[in-house]
């Protein structure tokens, strides 16, 4: 069995695992990351999705193995001394989660987005997001966070 | 100065675990030797079973036991059906597993129980099945001819029933207009996006199961039903629950097997379903023929409308299945005014999926039923289809108003919605650049859409249930509880999964009680700590379970007044109540109702007959639903080259009543219209000619995404209901009731100069295209 060494939100983890175990069922079933969960078995809802070495992956589209040596980001690691992080945050002022089961990969992605375009238009955001479906909030106010989480992520960074 | 926690856009208390991924999934539970099911489900729609071999599967490492059908047919029972809508409905035996016969493809056969899910899931392979083919029954029309292959050996009519109100033969006949239309509602999968899952727990003697559920209250009773396991000895537990918009308002094979299989084996047993086995295998919704016929004067007012259903039962009559079309018997007239209303419906059985409550449930289906036929009637008689509303409808000083169909609605404005949604909308202005492209003959042609809706909130009065020949109540139960130091602890038997219902309850009792927000808790949705309730669905959370937490609290504010009387020896007559304070009229004599609650816990010195503790519980009967209604405006772009409709705007002027969280009620509206519009324009669940769902994943069933759909705009009047202490009426199903027929009427409205009078749902481009290619191989020409 291939042993892989993979860092999860801070933490460095050497496992031994069947080449076929996919990296969300590494996360939530041999090291406890159960914040990550799954919503389908297609790659069609992105609820799975982490940042593996910075860009967002859907954890079940991705090998245990392909994760070695690589740094993995989930929900639970996002935040940083006991606070959330900024898109969280946004999240919860503009209540763009309901029952919260797609939340976790919808603001991975959401912080993802914020890569390549730091002040997306509501279009930008909504293409962008194309890949993580939600079935509660129709979306109006995922997009208000998105919006109000990049601003004030990019005044984190401008302060900083 | 206090501010009034109800109408405050509160941010939820729930949010916490859900953004920072300490939430307690049913998937994420684990007990020591928990062990995995997995269930090998049938790959035909019609079949007898003639071998099931599952030896192959009990050898391989890591598989505890396997089964079939057959081995567990002592002990697992029978699903139930609670709704037996007639004397003489058929409600066949159904089977958690199948013995020997399948009737919908997804069936399970047998089932493996190993150590962790992989093995389970190899295991499945090693199992051998021999089957019988019989044929499919898919067609609900050919299923009632007299020579159709049978679903059940009773026939493929579950029942049929009529009711007439008024007298429609006379309404009909001499009408100078009458209009007749066939809608279909196709089938649609709820998918919420936490798919099921189940954990059954035992220590040899108690069991617990913890579910994906909405109904912990109902599914604790059914199960005990279903297992012979008595009921104090089972405790059933919804954790965090990811939605569920009916599909969890079900007792599940599933469910029944992981405890069945935990009682045999004696060690907890987990299953997860994954995605495409619940598009096989959680309920479906909607899947009705509607025959409409509508009779009318010759300027637009309503004589008389007859209502033929046919409605797909599926293979097996689910919980609700059969009366899920009967919630809309009462809802086809809507907010109009007739002479006269027929409804009939026939429940039909098919080799597919069963199909029961899904967001709305029946009332959709009425409302599009309606709201169509409304537009046909305008264009029929060339009016504003508002125009042909405004004829009809029930006026806002008609109000308390009693309907063709029997209902009384309490109050509402209709025109006051309409008026509002109109100038938000800038509807004059839409309809000269519709005239404009239609001039012009562009290509992509403007469609407005109008859906004025009502519907029927708060599940329900007990006692029009049992006219309704519901299996169970309609109440709800509170409890509310002052701690010694102070702080509230609310007990409800609503079983919230994402409607913030400990956000929304904790706003009413901070205001009732005059504690701050941020001291009340709210416990939910587990038999052993709210043993009493009748659980989530069919928007009663608020015009039910909300009222039984507020009559709790009245009942605490008595006791703390007594108690208060007794402490400032006063006459409890003599005491105001502000802001959590007792005050002697006319003095500073006072007591806070923290000071109180901790009197009444040391128990030191309490008047005579008083009992220790500020808490109390009340169990609340509503004695009649709510009625929520509103105007929802679309306008689409259809490209006639393409046949691809855009939304270019929408919105939405509801009237819910008093509003507790705008912010809540906003979501809610939201999701509503989204989950509406999807049915529109995008989801259905397809069955091939033999019965095998197409539709298994979200590459195939299509999910709206961010990206198609627009922003909403929103607004409210507020019309009380009167049958409440609250006012409030209930919005959890009003988007999606409201916003499908506001866009078919849309799309409908951008082709009626091709002479396209329907478009069957979803309107894909690719229906759109085909029926323009058709009229313009009839000749119409714009």
């Amino acid at each position: 069995m291939p042993r892989i060494t993979v860092t999860v939100d801070g933490v460095k983890y050497e496992e031994d695992v069947e080449p076929r175990l996919l990296l969300v069922h590494l996360l939530r079933e041999r090291l406890g990351k159960t914040g990550t969960p799954v919503g389908c078995d297609t790659s069609n809802c992105g609820a799975c999705t982490v940042m593996l070495d910075g860009k967002s992956v859907k954890s079940c589209s991705v090998l245990a193995v392909q994760a070695d040596g690589c740094d993995v980001v989930t929900i639970e690691g996002l935040g940083a001394n006991g606070q959330m992080h900024p898109m969280q945050r946004a999240f919860h002022e503009e209540h763009a989660l309901q029952c919260g089961y797609c939340t976790p990969g919808m603001v991975m992605a959401a912080i993802d987005l914020l890569r390549e375009d730091p002040e997306p238009s509501e279009e930008t955001i909504r293409q962008g997001l194309e890949g993580n479906l939600c079935r509660c909030t129709g979306y109006c106010n995922i997009v208000r966070a998105v919006r109000k989480g990049a601003q004030e992520m990019g005044q984190a960074v401008s302060t900083s | 100065m206090t501010v009034q926690e109800i109408g405050r856009p509160r941010r939820r208390k729930e949010d916490t675990k859900l953004l920072t991924g300490r939430t307690q999934w049913t998937d994420n539970l684990s007990r020591p030797g928990m062990l995995h099911v997995m269930f090998l489900r049938s790959p035909m729609a019609h079949a007898r079973i003639t071998r099931v071999d599952v030896s192959g599967a009990r050898d391989l490492p890591g598989v505890v036991a396997a089964f079939s059908g057959q081995d567990l047919a002592d002990e697992q029972g029978s699903l139930p059906c609670a709704w037996p809508v007639t004397e003489d409905i058929v409600i066949p035996d159904h089977p958690p597993m199948a013995v020997s016969e399948v009737r919908y493809v997804g069936e399970a056969v047998a089932c493996v129980i190993a150590t962790d899910r992989y093995r389970a899931a190899d295991a499945l392979d090693a199992i051998e099945v021999d089957y019988e083919p019989l044929p499919a029954v898919l067609d609900m029309e050919e299923a009632l001819a007299p020579d159709s292959p049978k679903v059940h050996e009773a026939g493929n009519k579950a029942y049929s029933m009529k009711t007439v109100s008024g007298d429609i033969e006379t309404a009909f006949r001499g009408a100078p207009v009458v209009i007749e239309r066939t809608f279909r509602q196709q089938r649609l999968i709820p998918t919420a996006m936490e798919p099921r899952a189940v954990l059954a727990d035992t220590d040899g003697e108690s069991f617990t199961v913890y579910s994906s559920t909405q109904i912990p209250h109902v599914l604790r009773v059914m199960l005990a039903v279903v297992t012979g396991i008595p009921e104090h000895k089972l405790r059933v537990i919804a954790p965090d629950v990811g939605g569920g918009f009916g599909s969890k308002l079900q007792v599940t094979a599933e469910e029944v097997l992981c405890l069945v299989l935990a009682r045999k084996l004696g060690r907890p047993v987990k299953w997860t379903e994954s995605r495409s086995e619940g598009n096989l295998t959680v309920h479906h919704g909607r899947d009705q023929i509607q025959r409409l016929r509508l009779a009318a004067d010759a300027d637009g007012r309503i004589r008389g409308l007859k209502v033929e259903l046919l409605a797909d039962m599926g293979a097996y009559l689910l919980l609700l299945t059969p009366g899920v079309p009967l919630l809309g018997a009462s809802m086809f007239n809507a907010i109009y005014k007739m002479d006269a209303y027929e409804f009939a419906c026939t429940g039909v059985f098919t080799t597919k999926m069963p199909t029961d409550a899904y967001r709305g449930a029946g009332r959709p289906e009425a409302t599009f039923g309606i709201e169509r036929m409304m537009d046909e009637l305008a264009a029929e008689l060339n009016l504003d289809p508002l125009e042909v509303r405004r004829r009809n409808w029930i006026k806002h000083e008609e109000f308390p108003y009693t309907t063709i169909s029997g209902l009384t609605y309490d109050s509402g404005n209709y025109e006051a919605a309409t008026e509002r949604a109109l100038s938000l909308f800038g509807y004059d202005k839409l309809r000269a650049e519709q005239a404009d492209r239609r001039d012009r003959g562009d290509p992509v042609q403007l469609g407005i859409g109008v859906s004025t809706y009502t519907e029927m909130c708060g599940l329900a009065p007990s006692r029009l249930l049992a006219e309704a020949r519901f299996g169970a109540g309609g109440w709800e139960h509170g409890a509310v509880r002052m701690l010694p130091t102070g702080k509230v602890e609310v007990v409800t038997g609503s079983s919230p999964h994402g409607q913030g219902h400990v956000t929304s309850w904790s706003q009413i009792v901070a205001d009732a009680l005059g504690v701050p927000f941020e001291d009340v808790t709210v416990l939910h949705g587990d038999t052993a700590i709210a043993p009493k309730g009748m659980d989530t669905y069919g928007s009663r959370s608020l015009v039910v379970g909300g009222i039984a937490v507020l009559k709790a609290c009245e009942k605490v504010k008595d006791k703390a007044r007594t108690l208060a009387a007794h402490l400032l020896e006063c006459s409890p007559d003599d005491l105001e109540f502000e802001a959590g304070t007792f005050k002697v009229r006319g003095t500073d004599s006072a007591k806070t109702i923290q000071e109180l609650a901790y009197a009444a816990f040391t128990a030191h010195d309490l008047p005579d007959g008083v009992e220790p503790r500020l808490d109390s519980e009340v169990t609340f009967d509503p004695e009649t639903y709510s009625f929520p209604h509103g105007t929802h405006l679309c306008a689409v772009e259809v490209d006639t080259e393409t046949g691809q409709t855009r939304i270019r705007s929408y919105v939405a002027v509801d009237d819910i009543g008093k509003v507790i969280n705008p912010l809540i009620v906003n979501g809610q509206l939201h999701g509503g219209i989204a989950q509406g519009i999807a049915q529109a324009l995008f989801e259905e669940a397809v069955y091939d000619a033999e019965g095998n769902l197409l539709t298994t994943t979200m590459a195939d069933y299509l999910l709206p995404s961010a990206a198609d759909l627009p922003g909403f705009t929103l607004d409210r009047t507020e019309t009380p209901s009167t049958t409440n202490p609250l006012g409030v009426k209930g919005v959890g199903e009003a988007g999606t009731i409201a916003s499908t027929p506001a866009v078919v009427n849309a799309v409908v409205d951008a082709l009626r100069p091709y002479g396209i009078n329907d478009v069957q749902m979803p309107c894909t481009p690719e229906r759109i295209w085909r029926a323009l290619q058709e009229r313009a191989q009839e000749g119409v020409r714009p």
